[in-house]
């Protein structure tokens, strides 16, 4: 037969249809609901405020790719986008654009590009730049813009964390807040943590296409239950029940987008577990007794500084390891 | 329904395409190439020359060992060269060519299609026999099956384990033979059976066949001694420990081999040649290769003589217009081929050929951390870390990782979102450190 130049390669010779670009479109299409919620709710500045990240997260990540490493574009994973869209989930909707492309150059050029680009960064970008932008610039961080009929521009877990130090009693507090209109998104907040719906119905899609597994949302979201329900359940008068912490602040946001994120977090499905407990039991701490009225991205950032050692310590059953029955 | 423990992945099987063709008996080719090496172990000798007449089933290498197997002429004619031969892969090995005159048998070979039941011989004969008769793993590992069907001592076999589960994508060969030789099949494991002293056989079949696991336990019903198990489809269900642990339950430790657990594996089509030999005293000179591929004209399963160019076989099934990469074996563990013109061997168990655009890899990115590979692999290891470790040379830690676990599967490149070739990576770490162990070993 005619020889013909044949293409050589080891085994194996097909792929499935796990594709880094594909999951990261996945969950970007995830993210759409809290987005059109965050519009309904603040209006087309929401939107602005998205939109920008996203632009000044890109654009940062093509300039170190290009100037910087010299390296061919990594743009097409579109993990830049995801960073950017989450970091403008974490703001709130009347950031300064200026402090917003500061918050770009610390998540994509820091905390990403420094340790090499995606994959190789220890923490969550966009964390790191949302907890950099709070303690630089605090006022601008925490002062909410007064969304269409929520009661008011502080948030509900800072509202509830001043009066409860004030010595206003539980049941008060809870007057001020309806919990079913906090769960659609008529409260104050960053921009994608307001509607707990939207970021379930994102969760939902996230496991149909097996993005992620549940292990590290339900282990972060159930401690905080559970660790809620102690104390509310001891002391009902001074703290607040259990439902009110899981869809006030970025409880939902954290423990489904940004506590699963491939980079940061843990390999095997024991060390999700851990890391998923570990965040809800820090958050819990700093939310009840700590200096901030929310504690997820703390917790999260921690416990990335942990995964290392989950791994390290926490493996995979391997095959013929337990005793032949 | 049964399954193995661990990992594992769910490639689209892609069997629709041969899946409906009966075996087809391909015409005797001009001359074929018989490689001295078509098994596990050392070379066997040639026993003829140049010049020298043969008839097809007359022995032409004698085993090199006993790690090793007999070769017989799966023709008659002439030989015109007993020198290397480029294989496959392009690679020059000791080979006998024949050139074909006539279509004669060697005496005392039962060529009639009456099914012999009846086992007369003891499980030493029987082992005798089948090393004689060449007889090798036929689902692509080639290891002799004389050696796995000698239990060592101290050791005692429980069950023997027919593996029918045929899991790599594309190939239909046991399928076919499970439905056209069922019969035969059958009587070929209880063979296996006597041969090491158990009375229970399981045969594994995955659920995407449910046709041949309701052909199979109709015959079976015949037999009490043989169990047809069906199993959950998974890749890499027919490697020998994953069925092994999903029939029986019981995992086959780190270092061990199958018969540490009491079991005994053997495919269909080994299976099917081993009631040739013993009951029919007929050598393995031909087998059964599905030829196959998405743009074929015509996919088949051919009943093709030991020693036919592939050439021949992809021409006879539809040609190589468009094709990229063809493949000796199924798209994941099988080897790509260089040289179109190297023959049939008795491990070929499918010619694959893939279109242009399928052929290539797509370009990499990096690890992006996802455990998609961690959750796949079916022994429990961690391909991204064995992967890292190997590009950093670090022998100690790819030991201590268990790389040599590994049963080169392939279902962490297939899951590998960032299209990382783990399995290159793992393949290389994994060679370097066996050497090390058997050397560690020697020197004890
Ligand atoms: S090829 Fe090896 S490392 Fe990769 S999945 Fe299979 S057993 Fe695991
Ligand atoms: S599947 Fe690929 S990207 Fe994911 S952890 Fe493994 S090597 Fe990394």
């Amino acid at each position: 037969m005619e020889s013909q130049k044949l293409v050589i390669s080891p085994a194996p010779h097909v792929h499935g249809s796990n594709d880094t670009r594909r999951m990261m479109g996945d969950v970007l299409i995830a993210l759409l609901p809290a987005l059109v919620v965050s519009v309904l709710v603040y209006g087309l500045q929401a939107f602005v405020v998205v939109a920008f990240s996203v632009a000044c997260c890109v654009l940062v990540e093509w300039f170190v790719q290009k100037f910087i490493f010299k390296r061919p574009s990594t743009l097409g994973d579109l993990s830049a986008i995801v960073t950017g869209v989450l970091l403008g989930f974490n703001l709130p909707a009347n950031m300064p654009l200026g402090l917003i492309a500061i918050g770009a150059v610390v998540a994509i050029g820091v905390a990403k590009m420094t340790y090499g680009g995606l994959g190789k960064n220890l923490f969550n970008p966009a964390l790191v730049a949302r907890v950099f932008l709070l303690v630089a610039f605090p006022v601008a961080m925490t002062t909410f813009p007064e969304a269409t009929g929520a009661v008011s521009g502080a948030t509900p877990l800072a509202l509830a964390k001043e009066s409860l130090k004030a010595g206003v009693p539980v049941g008060e507090v809870m007057q001020s807040v309806d919990l079913a209109s906090m769960s659609l998104g008529m409260k104050s907040g960053s921009l994608g943590e307001i509607s707990v719906v939207a970021l379930l119905i994102g969760f939902g899609w996230l496991l149909v296409r097996r993005v992620i597994s549940w292990h590290i949302p339900v282990c972060v979201l159930g401690t905080m239950a559970l660790f809620s329900s102690i104390t509310w359940l001891c002391a009902p008068e001074e703290y607040m029940s259990p439902l009110f912490h899981l869809l006030s602040g970025g409880a939902v946001l954290g423990a489904v987008y940004m506590a699963t994120d491939y980079v940061t977090s843990p390999m095997t499905k024991k060390g999700m577990v851990v890391y998923g407990v570990g965040i809800g039991l820090i958050t819990m701490l700093i939310r009840l007794w700590g200096p901030y009225p929310e504690g997820m991205s703390f917790a999260i950032l921690i416990m990335n500084s942990v995964v290392p050692l989950i791994d390290k310590y926490i493996r995979p059953r391997r095959f013929g390891s337990v005793k032949s029955k | 329904m049964k399954t193995f423990p661990i990992g594992g992945i769910h490639p689209s099987d892609c069997k629709e395409y041969s899946k409906g063709a009966k075996i087809e008996r391909f015409p005797v080719p001009a001359t074929v190439t018989i490689p001295l090496s078509q098994h596990i172990g050392a070379p066997a000798v040639a026993c003829v020359a140049k010049g020298d007449k043969v008839l097809v089933g007359q022995i032409i290498a004698t085993a090199g060992g006993f790690v090793s197997s007999n070769i017989h002429s799966s023709v008659s004619g002439t030989v015109v060269a007993v020198e290397p031969k480029a294989d496959a892969q392009g690679n020059m090995k000791p080979s006998i060519t024949i050139a074909v005159e006539g279509d004669e048998w060697a005496e005392g070979i039962d060529r009639t299609d009456t099914v012999v039941k009846a086992i007369n011989m003891s499980p030493k004969e029987i082992v005798d026999k089948i090393a004689a008769m060449g007889i090798v793993g036929m689902g692509g590992a080639t290891f002799p099956t004389h050696v796995k069907l000698s239990v060592p001592d101290g050791k005692k076999a429980e069950c023997l384990i027919i593996n029918a589960v045929e899991c790599e994508p594309y190939l239909t060969a046991d399928y076919r033979v499970m439905l056209e030789q069922g019969e035969r099949l059958l009587i070929g494991a209880r063979i296996l059976a006597k041969a090491i002293g158990v009375d229970k056989i399981y045969i594994g079949i995955e659920n995407n066949k449910p046709d041949a696991i309701a052909h199979l336990t109709k015959l079976a019903g015949a037999y009490l001694e043989i169990e047809i198990v069906p199993l959950k489809m998974r890749y890499p269900q027919g490697g020998e420990k994953q069925l092994i642990a999903a029939v029986t339950g019981r995992e086959v430790p780190s270092g061990k081999l199958p018969i540490d657990v009491g079991a005994v594996v053997q495919n269909v089509g080994t299976a099917l040649a081993v009631y040739e030999a013993v009951a029919k005293n007929k050598p393995l000179i031909e087998r059964v290769v599905t030829v196959t591929g998405s743009t074929l004209a015509s996919p088949k399963n051919l009943l093709v003589r030991i020693g036919t160019p592939m050439s021949a076989l992809v021409e006879y099934s539809g040609g190589i217009d468009g094709i990229g990469k063809v493949i000796a074996g199924g798209p994941m563990m099988g080897r790509a081929v260089s040289n179109l013109d190297a023959p049939v061997t008795k491990g070929t168990s499918g010619v694959l050929l893939m279109p242009t655009q399928e052929s290539l890899r797509k370009a990499e990115g990096s690890c992006i951390r996802c455990a998609k590979c961690v959750e796949a692999c079916p022994m429990g290891l961690e391909p991204y870390l064995l992967s890292a470790l190997t590009q950093q040379n670090d022998y100690d830690q790819l030991e201590a990782h268990y790389i040599a676990d590994c049963i080169e599967c392939g279902c962490c490149t297939f899951s590998c979102p960032s299209y990382l070739p783990l399995l290159d990576w793992v393949r290389i770490g994994k060679a370097e450190v066996m050497k090390r162990m058997r050397e560690r070993s020697q020197k004890k």
